[in-house]
């Protein structure tokens, strides 16, 4: 059979410009070959960095931000598409290759209607006409499974959900019937329950139409239930290249290994959870605009353990952290710590109190004053709680920092300079410095990636068991919380589903809610998809 | 900060800037004649005994331009200064604050800018008596309305960043959040704006001068002088086109360090990318 899409020695080069020094050309991707036939899928799998978008990319000939194709050949059909020219690209793009890019709320046009941006390609490229193009974008709304497809291209992107606008972008990619797409971590914005039926909806699409993809994502589980072939990258360099079946079941190198069987991170539960230091009780909380988001939620977490609060993104677990922390104060119900009522709101809250509970967020990136240095963003804690200065205020700093397994070094750098996982290990030391009892972690590993998550998650435990502090854990992730927590809340929609121990919560019997949210985490094991979408009790809701 | 990392665009601006203060500091010394003192005949050509010609009423040009530099620099580089300081400050409570204050001082400045400035300044300067600190809060605080608009939408841009949200947590209280937290992530886009509002305040100053209420004749004024001189011109006398230079050079010379400041404080190193 002869191959759709052939890169041969691929070699992607970018200028980047450091501040102080002269300009160097960096090499992002290097010898990267792979050939991929009519109809099948190769997943492209790496961390941040590796390159994978860009070797995606470059299938439309396209390098993104500076990034120079300088070497190498991508034939499509035998051609190389690097050597034609504009007008030659242009008529490839969006007829034989089309993209879809990971945040389709980002890549939709506010502006038109989701029909009108479906069929655009295939109008541009004088495909079809657009009596054709509507019937067609009809077709795939329907594979696709979208709620009422005859209506679906009247809609605006802000009217429709999250999984819904990615599928819409899918349905826009295979419109003008590519012979090829790229998918650009499709799912990996989404909610766990809602992105297995993007999946299905996808994997459905491409075996209905018979077109072959390039799917990039950093998910081995995902990428294991889609994809013929994978593709193991990084730093730019392939890794390992294989059959799915041979990469999940027997991977050959010592990196693809870490991969698979990643989330070594691991506590028992403690057995004794009665010492609580946080009770929160019968709380409802809502916006100044009269919208609820809190309906009656109860928990409580005992001292020097962790509470896992699960849930999808507009479930409340965040909103809850808000209110814990005073930004929200609650309509109703009250939030005891150490026995002691805390007053409602920011404003009330003395500083000893404010010191106690501190915060992690999902973005170290915005969590982090761009324009402070390290020794200031940690050292401000020290001078702001504990009146510390000059000579001492640097010791601390420098503790501090070989806490989170960082040297001094970084002490005057600022967060433009450090790696994501670097960024968020010095939110933690800022955490840290005012001495707590009670670290609220909003998501602090959903933006990094595995093998780094791995590493923070580490250090949590590590730090919980130096010091004694308690954590609420905000986290989509269910291996997360079987791999961290004590005790376990699950919230749908505002609304405690499910609280206890780990081990009541994670097992059987389960409530219809907290069944899909287990069953919808993909696991790396081939044919999972098939096997979850017959069992599951419950659709996720609205997607 | 190394001398050699300056780059030769904003040597050019800060060589300007130099020489500009240094006529403005050493008027006395530099100039050749005085500056109210009639030293030849009208509108003579440049060369000679006056490098620069001689205007309306036969003053050394050169003379006039170097004490011009004094008032003109002085008062609009003041009034520059000031606008930003009241405008800046006011905006970023606005901001940060919200709720009241935020509608009290925003609505306040919107009554502001409906009425024309240009009206505003001549009938309050007409009320005032002439004294050139009036002139200088007259002009700041009109000016501190564009300040106050562009302010405040930066500020809250920033302000709903999750690190002014930690600081809110840890109990900082307002100042150190506006000045700490807020104000080095604003810098870029208010530097940018000073430099224009620099060259605003200078043609201000001028058009306020040509309008009878701005610096008072005979004081030499580089926005003056132009007015002085303009009727030159039909006679195809050049007078008028010094000055006027005089103003350009000294706008492109501020805006050449603002761009390279800009620059660096917009740099990787720190910075929020190109904000």
């Amino acid at each position: 059979m002869p191959e759709l899409l052939s890169v041969k020695n691929l070699k992607i080069e970018a200028t980047s410009y450091p501040p102080g020094e002269p300009p160097k050309v960096v090499t992002l991707v290097e010898d990267v070959s792979f050939d991929l036939q009519k109809g099948k899928v190769l997943g492209l799998i790496g961390e941040s960095g590796a390159g994978k978008s860009t070797i995606g990319l470059s299938a439309l000939a396209y390098g993104r931000g500076g990034c120079r194709i300088t070497g190498g050949e991508v034939l499509l059909n035998g051609r190389d598409i690097l050597k034609l020219g504009r007008g030659g690209i242009n008529s490839v793009r969006g007829r034989h290759v089309c993209y879809v890019a990971q945040s389709a709320a980002a890549a939709f046009n506010p502006a038109h209607k989701l029909g009108d941006q479906v069929i655009e390609a295939s109008l541009r490229h004088g495909i079809m006409n657009r009596d054709e193009a509507t019937k067609r974008a009809l077709y795939l709304f329907r594979v696709l499974g979208l709620p009422n497809p005859e209506t679906f291209g009247d809609r605006y992107p802000h009217q429709v959900s999250g999984g819904q606008l990615q599928r819409a972008m899918t349905a826009m990619a295979l419109c003008p019937n590519p012979e090829l797409i790229v998918f650009d971590e499709p799912t990996t914005a989404l909610d766990v329950t809602t992105q297995i039926d993007v999946l299905a909806a996808i994997k459905h699409a491409i075996e209905e139409t018979d077109t072959a993809a390039l799917y990039i994502t950093h998910d081995l589980a995902v990428v294991a239930q889609i994809s013929d072939d994978i593709m193991v990258l990084r730093h730019g360099k392939t890794v390992e290249y294989g059959t799915t079946k041979q990469v999940i079941e027997a991977p050959r190198e010592e990196y693809t290994r870490a991969l698979v069987s990643v989330r070594q991170a691991k506590r028992d539960e403690a057995p004794d959870q009665t010492d609580t230091l946080l009770k929160i009780e019968h709380v409802h909380a809502g916006y100044a605009n009269g919208f609820k988001v809190l309906h009656d939620v109860s928990m409580h977490l005992p001292k020097g353990q962790t509470l896992a609060i699960v849930g999808e993104s507009g479930s409340g677990k965040s909103t809850l952290a808000r209110v814990i922390t005073g930004l929200l104060p609650p309509s109703e119900g009250r939030i005891t710590f150490e026995g002691k009522e805390l007053p409602k709101a920011l404003k009330g809250r003395t500083n000893d109190e404010l010191r106690r509970i501190q915060m992690i967020y999902q973005m170290a990136d915005t969590a982090m004053n761009p324009r402070q240095t390290v020794r200031e963003i940690v050292g401000r804690p020290l001078s702001f709680y504990f009146g510390m200065h000059g000579a001492k205020k640097t010791e601390r700093v420098k503790e501090l920092l070989d806490q989170i397994e960082m040297g001094t070094r970084f002490l005057d750098r600022y967060p433009a300079e450090l790696s994501g996982g670097q960024k968020q290990r010095v939110a933690i030391a800022r955490a840290l410095a005012a001495k707590p009892e009670l670290i609220l972690c909003d998501e602090p590993t959903s933006a990094l990636d595995p093998l780094v998550a791995e590493g923070i998650l580490n250090l949590l435990l590590k730090l919980q068991e130096e010091t004694a502090v308690s954590y609420v854990f905000i986290t989509h992730d269910i291996a997360i919380v079987r791999a961290i927590a004590d005790s376990v809340a699950v919230m749908h929609r505002g609304r405690l589903v499910r609280f206890g121990p780990k081990s009541k919560v994670l097992s059987p019997p389960f409530d219809d809610y907290t069944d899909l949210l287990l069953k919808s985490v993909p696991e790396m094991e081939i044919g999972w998809l098939e096997k979850v979408l017959k069992t599951r009790r419950m659709e996720s809701a609205g997607n | 900060m190394n001398l050699r990392s300056i780059p030769f665009s904003a040597w050019i601006g800060i060589i300007g800037i130099a020489v500009a203060l240094l006529c403005a500091l050493f008027a006395p010394v530099l100039a050749p004649f005085g500056e109210r003192e009639v030293v030849g005949e009208i509108w003579l050509p440049a060369g000679g005994d006056f490098l620069l010609g001689t205007d309306n009423l036969g003053r050394d040009l050169l003379s006039r331009l170097i004490y011009g530099a004094r008032t003109t620099i002085f008062v609009a580089l003041a009034a520059t200064v000031l606008s930003f300081a009241l405008g800046m400050i006011l905006s970023f409570t606005a901001a940060v604050t919200g709720g009241f204050v935020d509608q009290f001082f925003s609505r306040f400045n919107d009554l502001m800018m409906a009425v024309p400035t240009l009206i505003f300044a001549l009938v309050v300067l007409a009320v005032l008596p002439q004294h050139l600190w009036i002139l200088v809060l007259v002009m700041a605080v009109l000016d501190s309305t564009r300040v106050f608009r562009i302010g405040r939408a930066v500020a809250l841009d920033v302000a709903v960043m999750e690190f002014v949200e930690a600081a809110r947590l840890r109990g900082e209280g307002n100042v150190w959040i506006i000045f700490r937290e807020i104000l080095p992530n604003t810098l870029s886009p208010l530097l940018a704006e000073f430099g224009l509002r620099f060259a605003f305040s200078i043609l201000f100053l001028s058009t306020l001068s040509f309008l009878g209420l701005g610096i008072q004749p005979p004081a030499a004024d580089w926005g003056g002088m132009v007015k002085d001189n303009k009727d030159g011109i039909i006679f195809g006398i050049s007078a008028a086109l010094i000055p006027g230079a005089a103003i350009a050079a000294l706008a492109i010379c501020v805006n050449l360090v603002v761009d390279w400041l800009m620059k660096r404080t917009s740099s990787l190193k720190g910075g929020r990318g190109d904000a």
